[in-house]
């Protein structure tokens, strides 16, 4: 009997937070604000580790039972939580990573008016997310996928008073509800079929089901709209546009949201349904795909992009790619541990950015930066380190993750293998680009004289921008842990002990076939992948630091190639055209001019202006005078009368 | 012993004399009068009715009737003097502020 673990408590404290910083945030100070944030955030992380604690080992899944929510006839849904070891990971990524975000964003956001906004809107986003996290049933889970979406439209819109950010917040919620209404119609079909959403139920009855042709259509339909739910979420092709864009928010919202938690929910989510994915091996191959073509296609984006934040976009619509490669060759626990790395190097690549922004005082284009190593020291060291994780250079954390992705890609189809390992390529390529850019070579922004710089502590934007400035320690700290996770943090999955860490979780079935493998063929791929990390490295450093005169040739002898990449292959250009602008003229045209205008305004004025007509002439009877009102009433009482003795009324 | 027509022709006079009444004069008192009359045509024809069936019924309707004409006798009294000291008339002719 496992003791009782209160997971009740790990989301509701950052909302506690949330509403403490919303409602009263505005008249107190900043302290006050910076101290309830962090400490209800970092409550939660120590109850977290605490219940992880208690949990271990944690093969038999705890379930905790809150209230009743839904009763209709058989169906229900309760408000329970749902801990195994897959939701252990991600309730400690979530927190952890969380909360180091946290302390950092009180450095990066100081300055700014609506602080205590920025707070409860990023206590309010780990309430949701630690919901989704540790949902027990796919409804709750909904409440946080919706909830999470929320948080992340407020945060993308922070500063809703620039059209840019708003139009992103718009963009990313919109785009999202697509996504989300997959999702719903696959949650749909399983109230259908399986009259249940709770996930255990739902696993029972989808391995119960007999095999044959209907199961097997069942399963895929559903598959396939839950993965149509996590190409949302998780900015997959075709719907990874919104995360680009959502770089308009703040630093730490780009780090927190929109690259270690949010945007991995749909990996966690199809994880969490295996069961259901196993038996559709369609929807398998889907995702597969999917997420094959993602991360190749992003990465090439990612390559000639100038804005720091849009290349770490780029980067990670890349990688969750990599993570739905594994899922879709049945390598889920890869794909969490790939989830993991990225959590900790891409949170701390943004940190990074976020400090490098910071630092040259809010200049994004990278083109501006440069020899910014001898600036700020600890940032270069962090995002180098970060730079070295991410490309799969070992031993950091993403070349194990990446390359168990890559191996067992391998097993199902070399075909993912070999787009895997090119794309593994292109991502070091491009973080090196971006590393040289702004570390390395001279400085290319502009300086100003560094006037009062001291006298101003904080912020950029009083203060004339002097000689670019490392950050403070409140933001340095976190990017130090992260450094150090980033580093050690791909040796938990040291001979497999990630893979049979989740055993309790996927099962046996796949992880059998994958131990079967020969180690000196992992040996072979692995040194494969790494060769062309170091080959993507080299050629940055080629470009962009012994010959920095050559990107520009190159990019001139492509030409049109070159620009269409530059420009993101024109996608937003293109959905504009074929989606947003026939649903635009169609609802001004029709829905707005014709049907609203038209038939619905027209309908209620008429019925007014009609009613006026008819009064207009009826008010003549009412004339003041009081015997034309009695003689109305008795010829009316005669009428009545007469009519009544010739019926023979009461006879 | 008076047949029954008898009384309900006089009672149909009185009803009629009072509508008429109503309708054709313009000071408010008489007007009130014109009622009170209609009221008592509308009395006889219960009492004749309760005599000739032998149902006091109709009696006791007849001074419900009573009661509430005096009762609006009361009312409608004052607030005649009330509209004579507003307005100094008592012609309904006058009396039409809230026409159009």
């Amino acid at each position: 009997m496992t003791p009782n673990l209160n997971l009740w408590l790990i989301p509701v404290l950052p909302l506690a937070g949330a509403a403490i910083n919303g409602f009263f945030g505005k008249k107190s100070s900043r302290t006050a604000v910076t101290t309830i944030a962090l400490v209800f955030c970092g409550a939660a992380f120590a109850w977290a580790s605490v219940a992880a604690a208690r949990f271990w080992p944690g093969d038999v899944p705890y379930q905790e039972f809150l209230a009743h929510w839904i009763r209709s006839g058989t169906f229900s849904a309760d408000f329970a939580f749902y801990l195994d070891r897959l939701s252990l990971i991600m309730m400690l990524v979530v927190t952890g990573v969380g909360f180091l975000i946290h302390i950092y964003s009180v450095g990066y956001m100081w300055d700014d008016p609506s602080y205590y906004r920025f707070f409860c809107y990023l206590n309010l986003f780990m309430f949701f997310m630690l919901t989704l996290v540790l949902a027990n049933n796919y409804l709750v889970m909904f409440i946080g996928w919706e909830g999470v979406g929320l948080a992340s439209y407020l945060l993308i819109g922070f500063w809703f008073t620039k059209d840019s950010a708003a139009a992103a917040g718009k963009k990313a919620f919109i785009v999202n509800r697509i996504g989300d209404f997959g999702f719903l119609i696959g949650l749909f079909l399983l109230i259908q079929h399986f009259g249940t959403l709770n996930f255990g139920q739902v696993f029972d009855s989808v391995t119960k089901l007999p095999p044959g042709a209907s199961t097997e259509t069942l399963l895929t339909t559903i598959g396939i709209l839950l993965m149509v739910g996590a190409c949302g979420k998780s900015a997959q092709i075709p719907l990874y546009v919104w995360l680009p864009d959502a770089m308009e928010g703040p630093t730490p919202v780009s780090a927190l949201i929109h690259a270690a938690t949010m945007v991995t929910a749909g990996v966690y989510m199809v994880s969490r349904s295996h069961l259901i994915f196993e038996r559709a091996p369609i929807a398998l191959t889907v995702v597969a795909i999917i997420g094959t073509i993602t991360a190749f296609f992003a990465a090439t984006i990612g390559i000639a992009q100038t804005d720091i934040k849009k290349v770490l976009a780029y980067s990670t619509v890349s990688q969750l790619g990599y993570m739905f490669m594994a899922c879709g060759v049945g390598a889920f626990s890869a794909g969490i541990f790939h989830l993991m790395t990225h959590a900790f190097f891409k949170g701390l690549l943004f940190l990074g950015a976020g400090s490098v922004i910071h630092a040259v005082g809010g200049e994004q284009d990278m083109r501006k930066m440069g020899g910014l190593r001898s600036y700020i020291p600890w940032t270069t060291l962090t995002m180098g380190i970060a730079t070295l994780a991410i490309a799969g250079i070992p031993p950091f954390a993403g070349f194990w993750s990446k390359d168990e992705i890559l191996y067992k890609a391998y097993q199902a189809n070399w075909i993912y293998w070999a787009i895997g390992v090119f794309t593994a390529f292109l991502t070091s390529f491009y973080m090196f680009r971006l590393l040289f850019m702004t570390f390395a070579g001279d400085y290319r922004g502009t300086k100003v004289d560094e006037h009062g710089h001291a006298s101003h502590t904080h912020g950029h934007a009083e203060h004339g921008h002097g000689e670019p400035h490392e950050s403070p320690w409140v933001m340095l700290g976190p990017l130090v842990v992260l450094a150090f996770l980033s580093t050690v943090g791909g040796f938990v999955g040291l001979g497999n002990r990630f893979d049979h860490f989740l055993g309790p979780v996927f099962g046996s079935e796949f992880g059998a076939r994958i131990a079967e493998g020969s180690s000196a063929n992992e040996l072979l791929l692995m040194a494969v992948s790494v060769l062309f990390a170091l080959a993507g490295a080299v050629i940055a450093y080629i470009l962009y630091v012994s010959k920095p005169y050559l990107p520009g040739n190159i990019a001139e002898s492509l030409g049109g190639f070159y620009r269409a990449v530059f420009n993101k292959y024109y996608v937003d250009e293109l959905y504009a055209k074929v989606f947003v602008n026939p649903l635009v003229k169609g609802s001004t045209r029709i829905l707005w001019q014709g049907l609203d205008r038209k038939v619905i305004d027209n309908t209620v004025n008429d019925a007014a202006y009609g009613a006026r007509e008819v009064s207009d002439e009826v008010r003549h009877m009412q004339s003041g005078n009081l015997r034309s009102y009695a003689g109305w009433i008795a010829a009316g009482a005669a009428v009545l009368i007469a009519y009544m003795v010739w019926q023979g009324v009461g006879r | 012993m008076v047949p029954l027509s008898y009384y309900l022709v006089l009672s149909a006079i009185l009803f009629a004399c009072g509508v008429t009444g109503f309708l054709i004069k313009r000071n408010i008192i008489t007007i009130f009068m014109s009622i009170e009359l209609m009221l008592n045509g509308v009395n006889l024809s219960f009492v004749a009715f309760a005599a000739q069936w032998h149902a006091l019924s109709g009696q006791v309707f007849v001074f419900f009737v009573m009661v509430v004409a005096a009762a609006e006798a009361a009312v409608g009294l004052a607030i005649i003097i009330a509209i004579y000291r507003a307005r100094e008339t008592l012609n309904v002719d006058q009396l039409n502020l809230l026409k159009l």
